[in-house]
């Protein structure tokens, strides 16, 4: 780099560039927020299901299927995308909740796939967790995936 | 080695080292499951071996941060550190937090584990890199703070350099960023746009700074160079980085509910994000060019070399091949993330990491430069083997996600998403093969620190 470029020159690039560049994220992250409520399906939390999609939401944290799966696009690539499984169901709670009951409940041995979790859920967990599937699969996601396989 | 203090760096550096072997392990682990689902089930599922993977490479990176932190820090304040026994307090919680942690996930279910840890009181665990029960997060950010104390009053106390108020810039950073991960909303839009701030502020934002001092440190020592020449360099590239990569974020947000104006904010932005990268490689080959002195420790070179090399090609090529997001509507959340997250991560953290270990570690064991040529030379080999291992992971996931891609997403009628796994299957065997090859590479790594540890130093005659 030419002599006539000082440190100090440099030093004021990056403290001017990062005051100027986080000020301008921050104004950006208030317009998002205001803008969320017309995108991100809050009407669904804020409905009589919106228990069941709090619940389902922390049965789905706290059993880490983020370690398998992706949701909208983001977690691990070893098992389908599962923020439009409700629609790749045809929009069918009844045909998510009986997949997800099927897939826990295949025998431990002799299946030489990947395999899900045996997870022991009652009724009311496989519903919660279905309503958080469908909640996310109508948050407005600029049209991604670009088909139903995800 | 000037300060006795910078001694404490030693545990840092070996449990670093030992995170990393468990690492690959599990990676090893993951890939054979690629290939054989029912591998290991349900002892280990996948998504268990992955959580070890996963928190196993970032805990490690944090704890060689750290002990680059105090080797450099007081060599660069011109004084001992403040409080030599609140770091070596700290390595041992940290340590033990971090066995603790990954015991809990292959001992018991995570949802016992969420039980067991209280997570009802303060739910922030199950979100991908952020699965650590509530209160290790908790553990960690009193070892943070802690840390940051006591380099903080070091600095105080000491000379005041460019590179060490960079690496304190880097390290504060990182320590509040990792506040949001305490923030996790029902509402799904909101929980992953500020889960963001962490993943990528980290390692697109404020790593950046901890990478780039590190780097700058180790150049200043190996090649002689004028400290004014090399700290100018260090600002610029930290600036491109803040002014690209801050709004960069938005390449994240581009399907998760937010507007679609960060279609426009995160492809333009994050297209200027290799720059930086791409800036570290020109500085380190320049100042290895222009350098005043032949250093004895020539691996240590060769690693600060490398690693400004792959970050280039892992983050900087492989991110930008994804980042616009008229590619990324169809790459997005396939193999190609993966085949970039492992380049990105290997060539920009793991190697530097390895880099001021290759050269603080001679220094801490009593050498007055560098290690043994029969040290060296295996250190070289196992450079190249894991570089060129992870190379090839790198190259079979590109292969399997352009392939996933078009199987899945493009053709008019696409396979479902398991039938699309299945033809990639000699891939995935292949990428297992190249993990091999990295665990051969690393098992060479930690001989060279035994083998030939008795013999002389190497002097830079002997290198010629
Ligand atoms: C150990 C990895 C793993 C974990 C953890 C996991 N899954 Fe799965 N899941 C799979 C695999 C593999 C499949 C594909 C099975 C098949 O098609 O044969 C699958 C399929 C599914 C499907 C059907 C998708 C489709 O398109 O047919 C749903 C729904 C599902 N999982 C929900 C969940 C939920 C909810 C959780 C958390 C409670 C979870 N999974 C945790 C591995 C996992
Ligand atoms: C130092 C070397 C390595 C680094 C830095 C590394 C890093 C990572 C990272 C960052 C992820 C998360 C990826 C993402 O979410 O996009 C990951 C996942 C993974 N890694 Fe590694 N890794 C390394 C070595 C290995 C090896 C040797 C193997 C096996 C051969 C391996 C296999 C895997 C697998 C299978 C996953 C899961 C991918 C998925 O979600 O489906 N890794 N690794
Ligand atoms: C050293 C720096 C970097 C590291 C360690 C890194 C690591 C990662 C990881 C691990 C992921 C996967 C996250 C997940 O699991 O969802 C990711 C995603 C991504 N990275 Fe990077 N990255 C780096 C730099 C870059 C750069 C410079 C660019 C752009 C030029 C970039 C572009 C992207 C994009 C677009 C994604 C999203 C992929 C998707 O849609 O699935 N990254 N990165
Ligand atoms: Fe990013």
């Amino acid at each position: 780099m030419s002599e006539a470029f000082t440190k100090s020159m440099a030093r004021n690039i990056f403290y001017g560039g990062a005051f100027f560049f986080l000020l301008l994220f921050l104004a950006l992250t208030f317009d998002t927020i205001n803008a969320l409520p017309k995108l991100d399906n809050r009407a669904a939390l804020e409905s009589p299901v919106g228990p069941q999609i709090a619940k389902g939401k922390h049965l789905w944290e706290v059993n880490n299927c983020i370690g398998c799966h992706t949701l909208l696009g983001e977690g691990a690539y070893f098992a389908p995308e599962l923020g439009n499984v409700y629609k790749r169901y045809g929009s069918n709670l009844d045909a998510v909740k009986g997949r997800i009951k099927g897939l826990i409940s295949l025998p431990a041995e002799g299946i030489p796939m990947r395999r899900m979790p045996r997870f022991k859920f009652t009724d009311e967990e496989i519903a919660a967790l279905a309503e958080f599937l469908k909640y996310a699969s109508e948050i407005n996601t600029s049209g991604w995936p670009p088909n139903d396989q995800g | 080695m000037q300060y006795q203090s910078q001694k404490v760096a030693i545990p840092y550096f070996v449990g670093a080292i030992v995170l990393f072997v468990a690492q690959i392990l599990f990676g090893l682990i993951m890939g054979l499951q690629y290939v054989m689902g029912d591998f290991l089930f349900p002892e280990i599922p996948f998504n268990v071996a992955r959580m070890v993977h996963t928190n196993a490479l970032i805990v490690w990176l944090l704890m060689g941060f750290m002990g680059a932190a105090y080797y450099l820090v007081p060599e660069e304040a011109e004084t001992e550190l403040h409080s030599p026994f609140l770091a070596k307090l700290m390595f041992w919680v940290f340590f033990a937090a971090a066995g603790l942690t990954v015991a809990g996930y292959l001992l018991v279910p995570y949802s016992t584990l969420a039980d067991i840890t209280g997570n009802e009181l303060l739910p922030t665990m199950g979100r991908e890199f952020l699965e650590q029960p509530t209160i290790t997060k908790i553990g960690i950010v009193v070892v943070a703070l802690a840390f940051l104390y006591n380099l903080g009053m070091t600095i105080l106390r000491g000379r005041k350099t460019a590179i060490n108020l960079v690496l304190m810039i880097g390290l504060v950073g990182l320590a509040v960023l990792f506040l949001f991960s305490f923030y996790n909303p029902t509402n799904l839009v909101l929980d992953k746009f500020f889960w963001w701030w962490v993943v990528h502020l980290w390692v697109e934002g404020v790593w950046e700074l901890i990478l780039g001092s590190i780097l700058a440190f180790v150049l200043i020592k190996v090649t002689g160079v004028d400290r004014e020449i090399i700290e100018k360099w260090l600002y610029i590239i930290i600036a491109m980085a803040f002014i690209s990569g801050i709004i960069g974020t938005g390449h994240h947000f581009f399907w998760i509910g937010t507007p679609e104006y960060w279609q426009w904010w995160g492809s333009i932005f994050s297209a200027l994000e290799p720059i930086p990268f791409f800036m570290m490689t020109i500085f380190a080959f320049s100042m290895v060019k222009q350098r005043r002195r032949n250093h004895p420790n020539r691996v240590a070179t060769l690693w600060a070399l490398g690693a400004s090399v792959m970050a280039f090609l892992g983050a900087g090529v492989w991110g930008f091949m994804h980042t616009l997001s008229p590619v990324n509507y169809y790459t997005h959340g396939s193999q190609l993330t993966a085949a970039h997250g492992h380049m990105a991560f290997y060539g920009a953290y793991v190697m530097i990491v390895l880099t001021i270990i290759s050269y603080a570690m001679p220094l801490l064991r009593g050498r007055t430069a560098a290690n043994s040529e029969r040290q060296q030379t295996l250190e070289i080999w196992s450079f190249w083997l894991m570089t060129i291992a992870m190379t090839l992971i790198t190259l079979f996931l590109t292969a399997a996600g352009i392939l996933q891609v078009w199987l899945q997403r493009v053709l008019d009628s696409p396979l479902p998403f398991m039938a699309a796994q299945d033809q990639l299957t000699v891939f995935y065997w292949m990428r297992e093969f190249a993990g091999v090859m990295f665990l051969i590479g690393l098992l060479l790594y930690i001989a060279s620190f035994f083998v030939g540890d008795k013999e002389p130093e190497a002097s830079v005659k002997t290198i010629a």
